[in-house]
């Protein structure tokens, strides 16, 4: 299927152009779904630091304001905290916001207005009041972006009860999840990664959209199962294609949401492989890894023919230097040595 | 350059305000006569050594061996320098993204910090940090926030500790115009007023935060006026005005250290360069070149030099060799600085948590 597929090398897309399908980058097909959105629903509204101005969050606004006006695409004062407990209000009383950080670093920002408000109101009206917010924010990497530039904070919020948490991979992906991110009317957080913008695929031009909550098969493979989230998905992709020559034969799952997660789909798979790898785009401890871990221990304790193993950023800040950054970052050539210590 | 004044988010103010080199020129004899020729070269000094560090940057930066997004201070020197002239080495300051200047002005040294652009061991925070999270005890910085209006809580959380531990030191706050949007601002200009902190918020009004023109995020731009409802004494300093603005931050951190509590300056100012990055932003569509025109017209270096010279101050050949002998320095510290040795890679894991040596 054209929309399941990963493509790692830009040229790999040609096939699908020859077979006259729509090939895009993940940040058209992004810009391309909000475009849709706000045409689609009148109470939809972008909001964020500089989602107007000539850089358009990495492009994924570029020329968006010229269709829709300022209202619509709203530049907002340095103010997250207050902002986002705007957007809920706003959300509360009718409206749908996009609340567009550049760096997943300012999330905490608007912590509390998360965490106390968005997540919460729903249940504390005994359902009267629901919150339809959609929180756009990025990882940054590389170049020095240091401790307050790179950090993946996902895995806190899937501590919340009332928050969804989406992780999209590919173009056809990022902008299906979109779409069903506004029409699932939660407050939802949206988690980019910077890296990824550039990756093509195939994109319908209609709108559709992927239902919340189911993963999908990147890659079948009998021997092991890489659970890969955002950027790390493409990362396992390639370690599978190396695994390949080795004859070691790699699924990777992408769950594409982690809240709620495809608990079925993953635990399938290990059933049938007996190993697996969770690889994501932050820290290590009480990340989605864990929470991964322990639902297929919750399922069946002899799941495991060898201990399951974690792939992440290690638990330290990111640190700007080159060298260290190095250090940092695993790679595919870490998940290549992993698997091979697993099989 | 013709008399139109250009569309952007100067715009709103410069039309409120005729500018007459010859009126500026007697407002900065007024202001230069409590200054000895001492404190007048070190004022260019400092502010000739932040130029000259960042053009190193520029010149070098393509290399890509610099891997550190830099956000340079060029055009706003005077700040820096007009502030950090009457700050000892035990006086705090807090600086935030835009960080060369204020550490400069404070006394780092320029090779220390180039060994920290490049992510070196000897670099003030041993290649951790980078361009957005300088820090240097010895010099009172003690640690640097990227995270728009963090620094402004540091800082009266350092000027705290000085009063509860009795001490003279002053605190001063560096920060932009856009982390005056911040809460965190308003609750610390609260604190302080109310606890009467030796702090003073210098905030460098330039007019933009990111691409967006203030006008696009404030209704009233002058933001020395928002100490008022917390009975903190408010100043505007014009244009790069770098006698003005010694003259009343020298006001606010005397009155900080006798115990007055705190004051807000406002000074108005302009980044040359895009937000991040070596590069001017009007090519881009950021902003109008005739606003950049017009503000390097306004250069702080430029017009504080004509001032000494015309002034008879400091003859122009003492200007000269200033400058001649710090761009030696800096070149100097740019060699040595690029040429230390990285941190080993399991340095990666040091100091995520204090350890106590005992
Ligand atoms: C809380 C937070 N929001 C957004 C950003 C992204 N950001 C970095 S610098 C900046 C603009 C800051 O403007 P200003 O305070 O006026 O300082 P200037 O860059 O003009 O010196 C923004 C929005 C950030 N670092 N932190
Ligand atoms: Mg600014």
């Amino acid at each position: 299927m054209p929309w399941t597929k990963v493509f790692i090398e830009k040229d790999e897309t040609n096939i699908l152009q020859s077979e006259g399908l729509r090939v895009l980058s993940f940040r058209n097909a992004l810009k391309e779904a909000q475009a849709q959105i706000l045409t689609k629903y009148p109470e939809a509204f972008l909001m964020g630091e500089g989602v107007d101005d000539v850089g358009g969050i990495f492009g994924t606004t570029l020329g968006l304001v010229d269709q829709f006006g300022k209202e619509r695409v709203m530049d907002i004062p340095l103010a997250e905290n207050g902002m986002t407990g705007i957007a809920i209000g706003a959300a509360a009383a009718g409206m749908k916001p996009i609340f567009i950080h550049q760096r997943s670093d300012f999330l905490p920002m608007c912590f509390d207005q998360i965490v106390n408000h968005a997540a919460k109101l729903h249940y504390m009206t005994g359902g009267q009041v629901h919150v339809p917010l959609v929180i756009r924010n990025i990882i940054g990497r590389g170049f020095g972006s240091a401790a307050q530039h790179s950090q993946g904070l996902h895995g806190i919020f899937l501590h919340i009860p009332g928050i969804k948490i989406i992780m999209p991979s590919t173009p056809y992906d990022v902008k299906g999840l979109l779409i069903a991110a506004i029409e699932d009317e939660n407050p939802i957080l949206f988690v980019e990664h910077r890296w990824i913008y550039d990756y093509m695929g195939f994109v319908p031009e209609e709108m559709y959209s992927i239902p919340i909550g189911q993963g999908i098969i990147r890659r079948n493979g009998k021997d092991i199962t890489i659970v890969a989230l955002s950027h790390m998905v493409y990362e396992s992709m390639k370690a599978a294609i190396l695994l390949e020559k080795e004859g070691i034969d790699v699924e990777v799952i992408d769950p594409r949401t982690v809240k709620p997660m495809d608990e079925e789909l993953i635990f399938q798979s290990v059933s049938k492989t007996g190993r697996l790898i969770v690889a994501d785009v932050a820290c290590k401890t009480g990340g989605i890894g864990a929470e991964v871990i322990c639902k297929m221990i919750e399922r069946n304790i002899n799941l495991f023919k060898v201990p399951p193993v974690r792939i992440n950023f290690p638990d330290t800040p990111t640190p700007s230097s080159p060298v260290l950054e190095d250090a940092y970052y695993p790679t595919v050539s870490h998940l290549v040595r992993a698997v091979k210590s697993m099989v | 350059m013709g008399t139109e004044i250009p569309a952007g988010a100067c715009k709103f103010y410069i039309e409120s305000r005729v500018i007459n080199p010859k009126e500026d020129d007697k407002v900065m004899g007024r202001r230069a006569k409590n200054l000895s020729d001492e404190n007048l070269i070190d004022l260019y000094r400092t502010m000739i050594k932040i130029r000259l560090f960042e053009e190193k940057i520029i010149d070098v930066y393509s290399a890509q061996d610099m891997r550190t997004p830099v956000h340079l201070y060029i055009g706003q020197e005077a700040i820096a320098a007009g502030v950090c002239l009457h700050l000892g080495p035990k006086d705090y300051i807090t600086t935030n993204h835009r960080s060369h200047g204020h550490c400069l002005a404070k006394g780092m040294d320029p090779k220390v910090l180039f060994a920290e652009l490049y992510g070196k061991r000897t670099g003030c925070c041993r290649g951790k940090g980078g361009s957005m999270h300088p820090a240097s005890v010895e010099h009172g910085i003690l640690g640097t926030s990227a995270i728009v209006g963090g620094g402004i809580a540091l800082a009266v959380g350092n000027a705290l500790a000085a009063n509860m531990r009795r001490e003279k030191r002053v605190t001063v706050a560096f920060f932009g115009d856009g982390a005056t949007e911040e809460g965190i601002f308003f609750e610390c200009l609260n604190f302080a007023s109310l606890k009467r902190l030796p702090v003073v918020f210098i905030c460098e009004n330039n007019l933009y935060a990111t691409n967006s023109p203030i006008t696009n995020r404030q209704p009233n731009s002058y933001l020395w006026t928002r100490g008022g409802i917390y009975d903190i004494e408010g100043y505007f300093i014009y244009d790069n005005d770098v006698l003005g603005i010694c003259q009343k931050a020298r006001e606010a951190i005397n009155k900080a250290r006798s115990g007055f509590g705190p004051s807000l300056l406002e000074c108005r100012t302009y980044r040359w360069k895009g937000h991040v990055g070596p590069e001017e932003d009007h090519e881009k569509g950021a902003r109008p070149k005739s606003e950049l025109d017009l503000w390097k017209n306004r250069c702080p270096i430029k017009c504080f030099r004509n001032y000494l010279i015309y002034s008879r101050k400091i003859r122009a050949s003492l200007l000269n060799e200033i400058e001649n002998t710090m761009r030696h320095s800096i070149d100097e510290a740019w060699q040595i600085g690029k040429n230390e040795p990285y941190p080993d890679q399991d340095e990666l894991y040091q100091n995520v948590y204090f350890q106590k040596t005992t």
